[in-house]
């Protein structure tokens, strides 16, 4: 048995979008600047992702642009705005300190070419508000960047608030839609949304491919040089088949959005409900703002990738905000933002779950966790310090 | 999981001596549960040799399977067999650890030297200090 509960970090590809690829590999191999035939072939089949996408963003398909993925369109957004904003003088960036390292460290290279950068801190559940926003930007403020929903705990932003004010505000607000496209409503008009990121292999398309959205009149600034592909401002040669089969993936989740998120809840709510049940044990994240698919939760004392290793071996596949899963000595950012120690967030447990899992697999997860994170704790000389009463619990 | 060796799956899915000695001869713990890695072994030294050891660890595979490793490896030896364990041996017994993971190794080392320092300091006999970690310290975690 394999429970795949890992689609935060990626999805298995859909049969439609396996099936819309394979005769641009195959047939239709033309290069779309080419003249000929089979080149216009793939040209016309560019044209019509580009309108397929667009209209489950609620955009024109001119306002597309296709890139490698979801960290290149958040380089491109964040690059292209503060490039925009420096020829008015405007150099000031606001942000969140829980977004995706490809906004973050993004804006650390724009710290360092001297834009300043202000992120503002969210609350215990991860949220952050539009007066945030409001009472942080100045007159020199070019950019609001604020996440649509995490990709770790699965809160959802007030995205359309935050659109709103930025709009009478005159700046220019991008949101990193990577963990919401496909998953949650998205209608860039109504939600004044200027500029969005999404990528194709979290809703079931290929890995390498996604796009930016970026509103008529956004002049983007080239993070690739060369032909003059995506309006002349993204050069290379177009992923015609990643590019066809997100389309196909992304229309086809659009479509189904409402019964997926329905079953998707259900799961995640017995999930939580179950897990909860566990001693010192919290659950990371919105209870009621959150991804469909999303439950995260910190056991105390125990200690993330040996939890994943047991679970992996038990065929849950799942991943952690724990420093050895980062390759890094720091536990997750995120979990640090929302106020978890240091010694509680190495003891993360991420479940991302997606349409094709099951009640059935949600009660084996439920089955196979809680022991698990018992025996961890039987070994684990922190644990063995809370129950002595020497430390403090903090969960 | 491609990660890690077959033996240190082996010791991590099937640790060895794991748990706690009551009256134990030597007590060490090393790490900082801020940097996700805690080890604590327990000595039982009968003439000058280790005759049971245990070990309690919060950390990741490769931390649980060093401390399984380096517990296996001074079982039945004298102390000061056990206090020249270097965690190029025990790495090199797990079959070679990802580099970024080297410092659970290091780990494994200072728990043992700071348990027969414990030993050391409980029954008054005297050594060489410089020769021993500082208890507690962070510093490993830092040599990645």
């Amino acid at each position: 048995m394999r429970i795949y509960a890992d689609n935060a970090a990626t999805t298995k590809m859909s049969r439609t979008a396996i099936d819309a690829m394979l005769p641009y590999l195959d047939g239709i191999y033309g290069n779309p600047s080419s003249l000929h035939t089979v080149g216009q072939q793939a040209a016309e089949a560019l044209m019509t992702a580009r309108e397929q996408v667009a209209a489950c963003l609620h955009c024109t398909a001119r306002e597309i642009y296709f890139t490698s993925g979801g960290s290149e369109a958040d380089n491109q957004a964040l690059i292209s705005a503060a490039a925009l904003g420096a020829k008015k003088g405007k150099k000031h960036i606001i942000s969140t300190s829980i977004e995706h390292h490809a906004v973050l460290h993004t804006l650390q290279a724009l710290e360092k070419q001297g834009f300043e950068v202000t992120l503002l801190p969210v609350d215990e559940e991860g949220h952050i508000t539009a007066q945030q926003v409001a009472d942080a930007i100045r007159d020199d403020t070019c950019l609001v960047s604020v996440m649509y929903a995490n990709n770790e705990i699965g809160t959802i932003e007030p995205v359309a608030e935050i659109g709103k004010l930025c709009r009478e505000k005159g700046v220019l607000f991008h949101t990193d839609a990577v963990q919401a496209a496909g998953h949650l409503p998205i209608d860039v008009q109504a939600q004044n949304i200027d500029m969005l990121s999404m990528s194709a292999h979290k809703f079931h398309g290929p890995k390498g491919v996604g796009a930016l959205y970026a509103r008529r009149g956004i002049v983007l600034t080239n993070v690739i040089y060369g032909g003059a592909q995506e309006r002349g401002k993204r050069a290379g040669t177009e992923n015609v088949a990643g590019i066809v089969s997100m389309a196909a993936a992304f229309k086809e989740a659009c479509e189904n959005l409402e019964k997926n998120a329905a079953h998707m809840t259900q799961m995640r709510d017995r999930l939580i409900g179950g897990l909860s049940q566990i001693p010192h044990c919290a659950l990371n994240g919105s209870r009621k703002n959150r991804l469909p698919g999303n439950v995260n939760f910190c056991f105390e004392g125990i200690e993330g990738e040996s939890l994943l290793l047991l679970l992996d071996a038990k065929g849950i596949c799942a991943s952690s905000g724990s420093a050895c899963t980062s390759g890094s000595l720091d536990p997750s950012h995120v979990l640090l933002a929302i106020g978890r120690k240091h010694e509680v967030a190495h003891g993360s447990l991420r479940l991302s779950l997606c349409e094709e899992n099951t009640m059935e697999e949600a009660e084996y997860m439920l089955k196979e966790i809680p022991p698990i994170v018992e025996y961890l704790r039987s070994m684990s000389p922190v644990w063995k310090a809370l129950e002595r009463g020497e430390q403090q619990h903090l969960l | 999981m491609a990660l890690y060796t077959e033996t240190v799956m082996d010791h991590f899915m099937h640790p060895r001596n794991v748990g706690s000695i009551e009256n134990a001869d030597g007590v060490g713990e090393v790490g900082n549960a801020k940097c996700g890695d805690i080890m604590k072994i327990y000595l039982k030294i009968d003439d000058n040799r280790v005759t049971d050891v245990k070990f309690e660890t919060f950390g990741c595979g490769s931390a649980i399977a060093s401390s399984s490793m380096a517990t296996e490896m001074i079982k039945g030896k004298t102390v000061e067999e056990a206090l020249a364990l270097t965690n190029k041996e025990v790495v090199d017994a797990l079959g070679g650890l990802p580099v970024h993971k080297l410092h659970c190794s290091v780990l494994a080392e200072e728990a043992v030297k700071s348990a027969i320092q414990d030993y050391y300091e409980k029954n008054g006999i005297a050594y060489d200090k410089s020769k021993f970690p500082c208890e507690g310290c962070c510093e490993s975690c830092r040599m990645v």
